[in-house]
């Protein structure tokens, strides 16, 4: 206890660390605030009504969040399927490797032609850049089972189900949550990417808004925000992980 | 008395593409019911696919194989427990919940299946570890946790393949002794699959002899020592007879 306490104490003292150093760059290097604003100056600019932070944040967040999740579903959804046929696994698995290596950032402009602009095209983004490494890394959990452990419950002449259920999913949930780590990260990316290109709602198009302006407090505002949206999505994972996996399973 | 298990010929062959490769030439032997057979050999001898063929997860092909009799009847899918050489508890069920792995599948009240496998757990010595995790045990506990596991569903058939063999020297004596105990306690068929020459007489009522590439049967006889078994009957000298016996058909004297 005395142990995480003393954690926690160092990792809000770096934060707070860093803010000051920001303060005190700002204030004793003389930064112009378009180059950079001071934390007081950043907090400001969330007073401007016009930018319409929480509706902006909100749609981002949706992005975010929707394209994660889908991401999830279908990510360990395909997983599952091929751990049960082996030809679709053949087939499809070198097919996903190479797809996985087109930049989907590059994928944008196409998104935007295929789904307008708007949350979805934005949510499709992200779902794309996520899903890979959510469904590699589970589909390599589903195939770390002991093929002992697939005996034993052969012997016992279970169902497909009880041993997807009761062996191979939770041997796999410390790779999921492995691929769901990287997966959270990239999702934001691939959300704050989608309304670059095309948009007209959320923060990554309010900082397209504001830069054209020179409103660089709103700029760093934005990118506070974002970080945010993603440190509560991966704060939700750590935390489902931390629930659902046995400490001694746990990857790092 | 008719024999539980009866093996007559029995051949397996694995084929990959066009090569056939023979992996059991001849496998000829009974288990009286309440037995505990060792099956020895060197490693690859296909002792574990004969385990496997046992447990019904390999077909066999050709010869006769017969489990159960009129008296013991024997239901493939329910009457089969299983120790490997790993113990391959599930990391994130606490030894409890790992016991009753096998009662979950089969869809027995777990009422009934709590209560065995506490017993259990009390049988091979690890009351108060229910509710630990398996991480939490040495390797020789969860090898116990693992035996338990595998008598959970009552089972009459338990196929052990090599299950001390990753374990020390010593802790592997004492789970010898502990086997012993355990065996005469729940009155099981037991055919333990080995390559410690020593550990086969030590425990069985009988020794079957495996010898290498194809596999095939070499001998097959009756240990003739006292129940229950105690460390210093491995100084007897018929303890030293019939591991000389099975050294020389090894080829390694």
């Amino acid at each position: 206890m005395n142990e995480n306490l003393q954690r926690y104490t160092f990792a809000v003292l770096a934060h707070v660390a860093l803010v000051l150093a920001w303060y005190l760059f700002v204030k004793l290097g003389d930064v112009p605030q378009f180059v950079m604003p001071s934390p007081g100056a950043t907090l400001e600019a969330l007073l401007e009504p016009d930018y319409g932070w929480w509706t902006n944040a909100a749609v981002t967040a949706t992005e975010i969040f929707g394209g994660y999740f889908l991401a999830l579903v279908v990510g360990v959804g395909l997983a599952l399927v091929f751990t049960w046929s082996k030809a679709l696994e053949s087939f499809f698995m070198p097919l996903l490797v190479s797809l996985n290596m087109i930049p989907k950032v590059a994928l944008g402009p196409l998104i935007i032609v295929w789904f307008k602009y708007g949350i979805v095209p934005n949510s499709i983004m992200a779902f794309s850049i996520c899903v890979f490494p959510i469904l590699l890394t589970t589909a390599r959990g589903l195939r770390e089972t002991e093929p002992e452990l697939l005996d034993l419950v052969r012997s016992l002449k279970g169902s497909r189900w009880q041993l997807f259920t009761k062996v191979q999913l939770p041997g796999a949930l410390p790779y999921i949550f492995a691929g769901m780590k990287v997966g959270a990260i990239l999702a934001v990316a691939g959300a704050v990417v989608g309304e670059f290109l095309g948009s007209d709602k959320g923060l990554g198009y309010l900082m397209l808004q504001v830069q054209v302006t020179l409103d660089t407090p709103a700029m760093f505002m934005a990118v506070i925000l974002i970080t945010l949206i993603g440190m509560a999505l991966y704060g939700i994972v750590l935390g489902l992980e931390r629930w659902l996996v046995v400490k001694d399973a746990r990857l790092a | 008395m008719q024999p539980f298990i009866h093996l007559k010929a029995v051949r397996k062959v694995y084929r990959s593409g066009k090569t056939e490769h023979l992996a059991i030439s001849d496998a000829t032997f009974d288990v009286m019911p309440g037995e505990l057979v060792s099956l020895v050999g060197p490693s690859g001898c296909g002792k574990s696919t004969l385990l496997k063929i046992l447990a019904g997860l390999h077909g066999h092909d050709g010869g006769e194989l017969q489990i159960g009799t009129a008296e013991h009847s024997f239901d493939p899918s329910r009457d089969v427990g299983m120790v490997f050489q790993a113990p391959l508890l599930l990391k994130w069920r606490r030894i409890l919940e790992n016991v009753l792995l096998p009662a979950e599948i089969l869809g027995l009240p777990m009422g009934e299946a709590r209560e065995r496998a506490r017993a259990l757990l009390a049988l091979v010595g690890l009351t108060g570890y229910e509710a630990k995790y398996p991480y939490e045990l040495s390797g020789g506990m969860q090898q116990r946790a693992a035996i338990a596991r595998a008598l959970v569903h009552d089972p009459k058939l338990v196929l052990m393949d090599e299950p001390f063999g990753a374990l020390d020297a010593l802790t592997r004596e004492k789970m010898n002794l502990e086997l012993l105990r355990i065996w005469k306690e729940s009155k099981k068929t037991i055919v333990f699959v080995t390559h410690g020459i020593s550990e086969a007489v030590f425990l069985g009522t009988r020794v079957v002899v495996f010898t290498a590439g194809p596999a095939k049967m070499a001998d097959n006889f009756v240990i003739d020592l006292p129940h229950p078994r105690t460390l210093d009957m491995k100084t007897h000298p018929r303890f030293g007879e019939y591991t000389r016996r099975i050294y020389r058909l090894l080829g390694m004297e």
